[in-house]
């Protein structure tokens, strides 16, 4: 297949140019959208032996509960619910998914039931980061979940809305959280971030034409 | 503002689900049997009662799954949540036989 890299653009691709960095110091807060992550659903009853095939081949457990990520090198691997999975990689979509195929074809050969879905969803989400001690005050004034440590872990990831729009918010620590939503809302999210950030970082610019 | 607690991800704001109406009405074993009547009957008809309610909710916003709730529709009180695979709870039982349609 011809590579078409170099053609793509990111869902955000139009507004670089108001996406840079925050105010610094105490109350600083910066957005940064890192697109071409690759991801892939998985779906599969997490007691069956295809659960376990794949497990081998990712090389960390799929998460059982709500918010539990787990973590090889190259993958995360995100809890969307009980037989359901976002995996967040560093390596080719292509490797992955026939990875898993290929294992889970390797189960099918001997005669045992395979029944899972592997699918390559990488142009589905766009991944956008908020850092900074400001981080969480700017995400709780437009999501519903409560975000405060007591009930919001470090290294855990709910589905949930942000300004109303459906996303996946994931807490790397506490001045960091990664906002998947997908491609075609990633343009107003990043709006309203940027108009929620304001107040955080009195040197930016008024948002253009938004 | 309802704070529902999905059996799956826990305590979350009313916003994250959809509403399903009446929770165990079960699809007839064999539809064309029906009279047009008795048909009727089950797509149109649900009970609506004052007091506790089994009603169905999806969490769509989040784990995408749906279950059972218990909630009493005068104070809007949620009595108990279940999954599917569970059977309805005895809470407030009693009541919503009484319920008028
Ligand atoms: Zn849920």
């Amino acid at each position: 297949m011809a590579d078409l890299t170099g053609l793509r653009r990111s869902p955000l691709d139009g507004l670089s140019a108001d996406i840079r960095n925050g105010a610094a110091g105490e109350q600083s807060v910066r957005l940064l959208e890192r697109p071409w992550l690759t991801m892939v659903s998985l779906r599969v009853d997490p007691r069956s032996e295809a659960a376990r095939r794949i497990e081998q081949v990712l090389g960390t457990r799929l998460p059982r509960a709500c918010g539990e990520v787990t973590s090889q090198d190259a993958h995360d691997v995100l809890w969307l619910g009980p037989d359901e999975w976002l995996v967040v990689s560093q390596m080719g979509a292509d490797v992955l998914v026939k990875g898993v195929s290929d294992a889970l074809a390797e189960l099918r050969d001997t005669g045992a039931a395979a029944h899972a879905a592997v699918v390559d969803v990488s142009a589905n989400r766009t991944v956008l980061e908020i850092s900074g001690p400001s981080a969480r005050g700017v995400l709780e004034k437009g999501c519903p979940a409560d975000l405060h440590p007591r009930a919001f872990d470090d290294g855990t990831a709910i589905a949930t809305t942000l300004a109303r729009i459906p996303l996946l918010l994931w807490k790397v620590d506490p001045n960091l959280f990664r906002l998947l939503p997908r491609g075609s809302f990633a343009p107003y999210v990043a709006r309203w971030l940027l108009d929620a950030m304001q107040e955080f970082t009195p040197d930016r610019p008024a948002l253009r034409g938004a | 503002m309802l704070l529902l607690n999905c059996p799956w991800c826990g305590p979350r704001d009313e916003t994250e689900y959809h509403y399903g109406g009446q929770a165990h009405v079960p699809y007839p074993q064999d539809p064309s049997a029906l009279s047009d009547e008795e048909w009727a009957q089950y797509l149109f008809f649900r009970d609506n009662p004052k007091g506790p309610f089994a009603e169905r909710w999806c969490h769509s916003v989040g784990c995408r799954r749906w279950f059972n709730v218990i909630r009493d529709t005068r104070t809007y009180e949620v009595l108990a949540v279940y999954t599917n695979s569970e059977p309805r709870p005895q809470v407030g039982a009693g009541v919503e036989a009484g319920g008028s349609r």
